[in-house]
């Protein structure tokens, strides 16, 4: 089967690889870059563990081919800690135990990485609806919204 | 054998070019744009090798125009990007709402209008409330193009109209008259993130004097296609909307629906159930319509 060779970004960083036209970005993110930080949870779409960005739209990796990815710029939660620091959003998941299995939590953070970007101030109202793509079976979601509401006012300059 | 491919044609002419020599040599093609519904169903239903036609590339499917005739919505465009238009939302609010309420952000980041109507689900929540808006059909075929009615393009359970080698480019809404708007209402057991139950688009025009001059009735999830429901519009047209007009034009909807019995909800639920949601949605529509 002819691989497709695909030039793209991926948190910054130029990357190539070489992938089955009917492959997932997921596939190629876990499987062939190593970025094992996005998970497999349905791959069909429904649970949001796999959340990445493409040119900055929140996207399940299971639903984008990995062809799809050429000249487009990827990220992933290997791209949200700057260095050894973590993003404020990871700081509060962690402050406020927002996590147990810990499956969604990437997924979770990417999605709200991107919600408070595009809105710095989000209800609660809003960031449930928000985040409804992402299945938490742990934690009941309360967690995981006032760590959210947290991290939001530390994003703002506020002190929590 | 055939195996899998891919192909991101940059034109029109280069993408009907890969349908048809495809076709030419018995291959099979699909065409992906949001890729929601067609990835899954790739992997667990259908697995079969094929040449996946990506349309993202073109510029006829991206087109997005709220202009002063007629508004244009490419077939490739995401939810996201129709969902944050405020004219599109100004001029449709109802076909805004119906595809607002398509899945997570991740999936409104993907899934496109177009790839809602081609996905021919009975329930498509934005189907109900194109055939309200009059949309019609932008279709690319080998002898140029064609036009089709929205509520003739899905001839029954995830099959469309578009024949070997035909692309649906995007919807044409004619601009509405004045004193016309819509609405979208669903029922589903929870607040989001689910299949509906039942679905009705409704648009309503409405004179200076209130009274109902043209009106669009549409059901989803009642039948084995979303239909256009001319009786009801009927029930509408020539009055004020009085509450026994619209609840005689959510009786012509419950008439006309053929709903089954599924784990989503019985027949006779879903034709109870038609009738409010028309009710209403035209309700709602005609509230909208007094504001324009």
């Amino acid at each position: 089967m002819a691989k497709v060779h695909v030039t793209t970004t991926v948190n910054g960083q130029p990357v190539e690889y070489l992938c089955a036209p009917e492959q997932s970005l997921l596939d190629v993110l876990r499987e062939t870059l190593k970025l094992t930080g996005t998970k497999e949870g349905c791959a069909t779409g429904d649970c949001g563990a796999c959340s990445v960005t493409v040119d900055g739209t929140l996207v399940c990796a299971c639903l984008v081919l990995g062809v799809e990815a050429n000249g487009r710029s990827i990220g992933t939660i290997e791209g949200v800690a700057d260095g050894e620091n973590l993003h404020p959003i990871q700081q509060k998941f962690l402050e406020h135990a927002a996590l147990q299995c810990g499956i969604c939590t990437p997924g979770l953070i990417v999605a709200t990485k991107s919600l408070l970007e595009s809105n710095p101030s989000p209800s609660e109202e809003e960031i449930r609806y928000y985040l409804a793509g992402n299945l938490c079976r742990c934690t009941g979601y309360d967690k995981i919204v006032r760590a959210v509401q947290d991290a939001a006012a530390t994003m703002r300059g506020e002190a929590a | 054998m055939q195996s899998f491919a891919y192909a991101a044609p940059a034109t029109l002419a280069e993408a009907m070019d890969i349908l048809a020599s495809h076709r030419r040599r018995k291959l099979r093609t699909q065409i992906l744009a949001g890729g929601t519904d067609m990835l899954v169903q790739m992997r667990t239903v259908d697995k079969a090798p094929r040449t996946i036609v990506d349309i993202k590339h073109l510029k006829e499917t991206n087109r997005l125009a709220v202009a002063a005739k007629e508004t244009y919505v490419g077939s490739a465009i995401p939810g996201v990007t129709l969902a944050a238009n405020a004219k599109l939302a100004e001029r449709h609010p109802g076909l805004v709402e119906a595809i607002d309420l398509i899945g997570s952000a991740q999936i409104q980041g993907r899934a496109t209008l177009g790839g809602n109507l081609c996905n021919a689900s009975p329930a498509g929540d934005t189907i109900p409330a194109i055939i309200a808006n009059r949309g019609v059909c932008v279709i690319a075929s080998a002898r140029g193009s064609r036009e089709l009615a929205a509520e003739k393009f899905v001839v029954g359970v995830g099959k469309n109209a578009l024949k070997p080698g035909e692309i649906l480019l995007g919807l044409k809404f004619p601009r509405p008259a004045k004193g016309t708007a819509d609405a979208y209402l669903r029922f589903i057991p929870r607040t989001e993130m689910d299949i509906a139950v039942v679905g009705a688009g409704v648009s309503v025009t409405l004179d200076k004097t209130g009274k109902c001059t043209a009106a669009r009735v549409a059901i989803g999830a009642v039948a084995p296609t979303a239909l256009l429901v001319p009786e009801a519009a009927k029930a509408l047209i020539g009055s004020a909307l009085e509450p026994e007009v619209l609840a005689a034009a959510g009786a012509a909807a419950s008439r006309a629906s053929k709903p089954i019995t599924d784990k989503r909800g019985t027949a006779d639920f879903r034709r109870r159930i038609v009738a409010v949601l028309v009710r209403r949605a035209a309700s709602i529509a005609a509230q909208r319509a007094r504001g324009n």
